[in-house]
C-alpha cells in the first residue's frame, strides 16, 4: 500500500499487470471517456460563451457562460458602484500582494508588520473613499472577492493575537486563567460559525450604547474573530505542546526570566511547527467566509445571488454562475493548501 | 527562587486570578443587564416563557409532526430530530465513501488514484455552502417533473420532489414493521415508500460528500502511519491483499484515524446548521423563524448554542468510548 512506486513503467504494471487491473483500467477509461465527452460537450462544444441571453435560452445542452462574462463585474464587486469599481479591484490586488510576500520565509522581518498596517490602511481607504477626492462608499455597498478576502485576511489577523493569549492561558499555571481559556475555547469549538454569526448581527446591537448603531460589517467580523481564535488557540496550544520541556528548563538554568523564556524560546519554535496547520486555518476561515452570506452581507456568494436573483434573464444561468465562484474559491484555497504542503517541507528540511 | 520570592508570587497569582474572576463576573452581569435594558427600553419581553405559547409556523417535514398550534418548544424540539436526521445518515455516507476514496487514494493503480485525488482536492476546496446552493439549483431546476421521474435502482425515483425510496412499512394495525413498502410510478407521481424532500435530499447529500472529502484524507493518513514492515509481513504470512488491509493495516490505521474522525463528526453536525440556507427545517432554521416572528434573539440562540455543545459532548463520549475500544492496551 506505501511507497507506490512512481514512472511511467511502474504505471504499467499498475494498469494491465493483473486481469483485475486490466479490468479496472478498461472500466475506468470507459467511464473517464463518458464523463468526460458530456463534459466537453455541455462546457465547450454546445455552450455560449458571449453574453446573449437569446443564445443562451436557444441552446439545449450546453452551458451558458455568456452569464460570466454579462455579469461578471456585479458577482466579483457586488453593489459597489459601477464607475468606482476600480478601487476594490486595486484593494484586492493590494492585499493579495502582501499576502503572497509573507507567504515566502524570506520575508518573514520585522518589517512585515508595518507593511500589513499599511496595506489594510489602503485596503480601507480605497473601499471606504471620502479622502483624496475618492467617493464615499457606505460599507452596506461592499461585496464580492474583496470582502471575501478582507473579512478572511482582518478576521485571522484579529484573531491571531487573540488565540496566542488563549493557547498561552490554557497552558498557565493558574487555574483561574487555565479554566476561562480551557471553557472560552471548548464553547466556540462546540458551536456553529452560523450561530455565532446570528449572535454577531442579532445580539451585539443590544449591547451597544444607544443611538449608536455599529455597522453589520463590523459585528460580523467580530463574531468571525472570536471564532476563529478559539480554532488557532488550539493549534497553538498543540505547537507548543510540542516545543520539548528541556527547551524551557535550559533557559531558565541560564537565567531567563518567565515571559522571556516564553517570547524568545517557546513561541518561535511553536509557532514554526504549527504554521502549516496554520495555514489549513486560513483555507478554512476563507471558505468560511461564505456564511456571512447568511447574515445579509454580499460576499463573493452573497453577491452571485445579488448579480443573479433579481435579474429574470439570467437568473436560469445560476449554476454556471456557481461554477464560476467555486472555480474563484478553489483557485483561492486550492493555491494555499499547495502552499502549505510546500512550507511544510522547506520548514522540515532544517530540522530533520 | 528564594522562599520569600516565591511566597510574594504566590500571592500576586491569588490576587490577579480573584480580579480576572470578578472582573468576568461584572463583565458578564453587564452585559445581561444591558441587554435586558435594551430589549425593555424597545419593548421587547424577555424570558423563555414564549417555549409553551403557540408557535404560529409549521414544520414542513420530519419525523416529529408540528403545527401552528403547539408550543414553541416542541418546534425546538421537532428541530432538533430533523438534524439529527440530517445528521446521522451524512455521518454513515460520508465515512462510508471517504473509507473508499481514502483507501482508493493508495491504490496501486494509476487511474484509481487519479479519480479519488481529483475528488478530495475539488471538493475539499469549496465552501460547503456554495456546494449546497448549486446542489439545491441543481436539484430544482435541472431534475425532471415529479411526472417523469428517473429510475435510479429499482424502486428508487429522482426527480424535482425529491427522491423516493423503499421503505420498511408496517402490516394492518401492527407497530413492528413487516414489509419494505416499494415506491411506484402514477400518473402524478411517485407514491408510496419513503419520499425525501428536494431539501433533505440536498443537505444530506451535500454534507456527505463535502465531508467524504476530509474522512478520505483521514483514512489515507492513517494507512500511511502503519509501517512498511507490517504489511511485508502480512505479505510474508501469504495473505491476499484484502486480507492484509482488513486483518493487518485498519485495525492498526484506526488508532490514528478514530480521533481525527471524531473531530470530523463533531464539524459534519455543525454544518448541518447550513441546512438553513436551502430550506430543511432543521433547529437552526426554527430559531431563525423564531426570532422573526418574536425577537428573542438572545434566548433562541442560547438555545441553539445549548444544543450543539450537548450533541457535541455526546458525540466526543461516543467516539472516545469507542477510541478506548480500538486503542492500544498497555501502551499508556
Amino acid at each position: 500500500m506505501r511507497n507506490v512506486a512512481q514512472g511511467p513503467i511502474a504505471w504499467r504494471s499498475e494498469l494491465w499487470g493483473s486481469p483485475l487491473r486490466a479490468l479496472a483500467t478498461v472500466l475506468l477509461v470507459v467511464l473517464l471517456a463518458w464523463g468526460g465527452f458530456h463534459a466537453i460537450e455541455w462546457g465547450v462544444v454546445h455552450a455560449v460563451f458571449r453574453p446573449d441571453a437569446e443564445a443562451c435560452r436557444a441552446v439545449q445542452h450546453g452551458a451558458c457562460w455568456g452569464v460570466v462574462a454579462e455579469k461578471w463585474r456585479p458577482m466579483l464587486f457586488g453593489r459597489f458602484p459601477y464607475e468606482e469599481q476600480w478601487r476594490p479591484a486595486i484593494a484586492v490586488v493590494v492585499l493579495s500582494a502582501v499576502t503572497v510576500l509573507s507567504a515566502w520565509p524570506r520575508s518573514w522581518r520585522w518589517w512585515l508588520a508595518p507593511l500589513w498596517i499599511a496595506a489594510l490602511l489602503l485596503f480601507v481607504l480605497l473601499m471606504r473613499g471620502g479622502v483624496a477626492g475618492l467617493v464615499p462608499v457606505p460599507t452596506s455597498r461592499w461585496g464580492g472577492l474583496p470582502l471575501t478576502i478582507g473579512l478572511a485576511v482582518v478576521g485571522l489577523a484579529l484573531a491571531f493575537p487573540l488565540a496566542l493569549l488563549l493557547a498561552l492561558g490554557r497552558r498557565s499555571g493558574w487555574p483561574v486563567v487555565r479554566t476561562l481559556s480551557a471553557s472560552y475555547i471548548e464553547l466556540v469549538r462546540g458551536v456553529p460559525l452560523i450561530s455565532v454569526l446570528f449572535m454577531a448581527s442579532f445580539l451585539l446591537p443590544l449591547l451597544w450604547p444607544a443611538g449608536w448603531q455599529p455597522d453589520v460589517l463590523v459585528r460580523v467580523l467580530a463574531g468571525l474573530t472570536l471564532f476563529v481564535a478559539a480554532y488557532l488557540a488550539e493549534i497553538i496550544r498543540g505547537g507548543l505542546q510540542a516545543v520539548p520541556r528541556g527547551q524551557t528548563e535550559v533557559a531558565m538554568a541560564l537565567g531567563f526570566g518567565r515571559w522571556p523564556v516564553q517570547r524568545d524560546i517557546v513561541l518561535p519554535q511553536a509557532l514554526r511547527l504549527v504554521v502549516p496547520a496554520l495555514t489549513n486555518s486560513v483555507v478554512g476561515t476563507l471558505k468560511d467566509t461564505s456564511l456571512v452570506t447568511v447574515v445579509g452581507l454580499f460576499e463573493l456568494t452573497g453577491a452571485l445571488g445579488l448579480a443573479l436573483g433579481g435579474d429574470p434573464t439570467w437568473r436560469p444561468f445560476y449554476l454556471e454562475g456557481y461554477l464560476f465562484i467555486a472555480a474563484v474559491y478553489w483557485v483561492l484555497c486550492f493555491g494555499l493548501s499547495r502552499y502549505s504542503v510546500w512550507l511544510e517541507r522547506r520548514l522540515g528540511e532544517g530540522t530533520r | 527562587m528564594s522562599r520569600e520570592a516565591s511566597r510574594r508570587g504566590a500571592w500576586l497569582a491569588w490576587v490577579v486570578q480573584s480580579l480576572l474572576v470578578l472582573a468576568v463576573v461584572a463583565g458578564a452581569f453587564w452585559v445581561v443587564h444591558h441587554a435586558l435594558e435594551v430589549l425593555r427600553a424597545r419593548g421587547v419581553r424577555s424570558g423563555f416563557d414564549f417555549l409553551v405559547e403557540p408557535a404560529g409556523f409549521s414544520i414542513s417535514e420530519g419525523w416529529l409532526d408540528f403545527d401552528a398550534s403547539q408550543p414553541f418548544w416542541r418546534a425546538f424540539l421537532a428541530g432538533l430530530v430533523n438534524t439529527v436526521r440530517a445528521s446521522v445518515p451524512a455521518a454513515i455516507f460520508s465515512v462510508v465513501l471517504g473509507t473508499l476514496i481514502g483507501i482508493g487514494r493508495l491504490a496501486p493503480h494509476v487511474l484509481l488514484r487519479g479519480i479519488c485525488t481529483a475528488y478530495v482536492e475539488l471538493l475539499r476546496n469549496v465552501p460547503l455552502l456554495v456546494q449546497l446552493l448549486m446542489l439545491a439549483f441543481a436539484i430544482a431546476n435541472l431534475l425532471p417533473d415529479p411526472t417523469e421521474p428517473v429510475r435510479l435502482l429499482p424502486g428508487v425515483w429522482l426527480s424535482k420532489a425529491g427522491l423516493s425510496v423503499p421503505w420498511p412499512a408496517s402490516g394492518e394495525g401492527g407497530w413492528w414493521p413487516t414489509h419494505f413498502e416499494w415506491p411506484e410510478r402514477g400518473d402524478f407521481g411517485v407514491s408510496g415508500g419513503a419520499a425525501l424532500s428536494p431539501e433533505y435530499v440536498t443537505i444530506v447529500a451535500g454534507l456527505s460528500f463535502y465531508s467524504a472529502a476530509f474522512v478520505a484524507e483521514i483514512v489515507r493518513a492513517g494507512i500511511l502511519s502503519v509501517s512498511q514492515g507490517q504489511v511485508l509481513a502480512g505479505q510474508a504470512l501469504g495473505l491476499t491483499p484484502v486480507q492484509q488491509l482488513r486483518i493487518v493495516i485498519l485495525p492498526q490505521a484506526l488508532r490514528v484515524i478514530v480521533p481525527s474522525l471524531t473531530n470530523q463528526l463533531l464539524s459534519l453536525t455543525k454544518n448541518s446548521s447550513l441546512a438553513v440556507a436551502v430550506g430543511y427545517p432543521e433547529l437552526v432554521s426554527v430559531a431563525n423563524t423564531t426570532i422573526g416572528s418574536n425577537g428573542r434573539a438572545f434566548e433562541c440562540i442560547a438555545i441553539i448554542m445549548a444544543v450543539y455543545l450537548l450533541l457535541s459532548l455526546l458525540i466526543s463520549f461516543g467516539m472516545n468510548r469507542y477510541n478506548a475500544r480500538v486503542a492500544l492496551r498497555g501502551w499508556r
